[in-house]
């Protein structure tokens, strides 16, 4: 239960983030990814800069911990291994990301904010993500997993 | 350069947020914010991974936190496509491709760049040139919005 409050609590933090830095407005996000447009709009790079201050902070205490303070191990992706799909999902991702000015974290927020265009993307985007499950021809879809037990 | 229309200080602020959530999962639970994947895990599209209560509780947090924001500030500009088409598409490819590239923006953005990840980096640096790419194309075809 502790668990489960921890990551709601995360939830919370990181969805009035996503508001209060203007995330949450796909034509914003549009802004900063457009460099022809003559307005280009620069919040984003405060955005990222602001999110990786603590998140740095943060992966140099977890070197000096043996395991998080709430469960028994960290459970982390591997740093590396560039794969095919790893770019060429990503690309895939960007793609998207450009068209609709929605990536997963805003969207989902949105659906407090404006919640029928939202949950029109959403809807969108488990079915892009039920498709990849589906198609078997696509390897990787989790990375290797670096788990350190106590 | 739209500096007056920019939010520079509620950014870096709104960033500080967004990080101090990701430090939360990685040292109170040992595991990545990336909602991506914790969207997957808790509509159960991904079979295994992080526990289903705390890929719930997380993914429940964002629009309660959203929601708990905007009532605070009064009112919120989101402007979304105006096209069905856009919405549908844009969801689509972003659903698929950020399964096929294991994250999006805050998994391997802001968790892989601040670990100097070198998959989370590569994986930044393709989804950021793709959308760079996509808008101007789009610019250029005259199907902005």
């Amino acid at each position: 239960m502790r668990r489960v409050m921890i990551a709601l609590l995360a939830g919370l933090l990181f969805g009035a983030g996503l508001v209060h830095s203007g995330m949450s407005d796909p034509a914003r996000v549009r802004a900063f990814l457009d460099l022809l447009g003559g307005a280009w709009d620069p919040t984003l790079t405060f955005v990222m800069g602001g999110a990786i201050v603590p998140m740095a902070i943060a992966w140099r205490i977890r070197r000096r911990l043996d395991a998080p303070f709430a469960d028994t191990s960290f459970t982390l992706p591997a740093t590396t291994g560039i794969t095919p799909s790893l770019i060429g999902g990503s690309v895939l991702f960007g793609i998207g990301w450009g068209i609709a000015g929605l990536c997963p974290g805003p969207a989902i927020a949105d659906l407090a904010i404006a919640p029928v265009p939202a949950a029109i993307f959403v809807t969108a985007m488990l079915g892009g993500m039920i498709l990849h499950r589906l198609l078997p021809a696509l390897p990787a879809k989790q990375p290797p997993l670096e788990t350190s037990h106590v | 350069m739209n500096w007056a229309g920019a939010m520079p200080l509620a950014g870096l602020t709104g960033g500080l947020l967004i990080g101090l959530a990701g430090a939360i999962m990685l040292l109170g639970l040992g595991r990545i914010a990336g909602v991506s994947g914790l969207i997957a895990r808790a509509t159960g599209i991904a079979p295994g991974g992080t526990p289903w209560p705390i890929a719930s509780a997380f993914i429940i947090g964002l629009p309660v936190g959203a929601w708990l924001i905007a009532l605070v500030a009064g009112s919120v500009t989101t402007r979304f496509p105006p096209s069905m088409t856009v919405l549908v598409l844009g969801g689509l490819i972003v659903g698929f491709g950020t399964r096929m590239g294991s994250g999006c923006t805050s998994g391997h953005g802001v968790c892989g760049l601040s670990r100097l990840s070198p998959r989370s980096i590569a994986a930044t640096s393709s989804f950021m040139v793709a959308g760079f790419a996509t808008v101007a194309l789009m610019r250029v075809l005259g199907v902005s919005w």
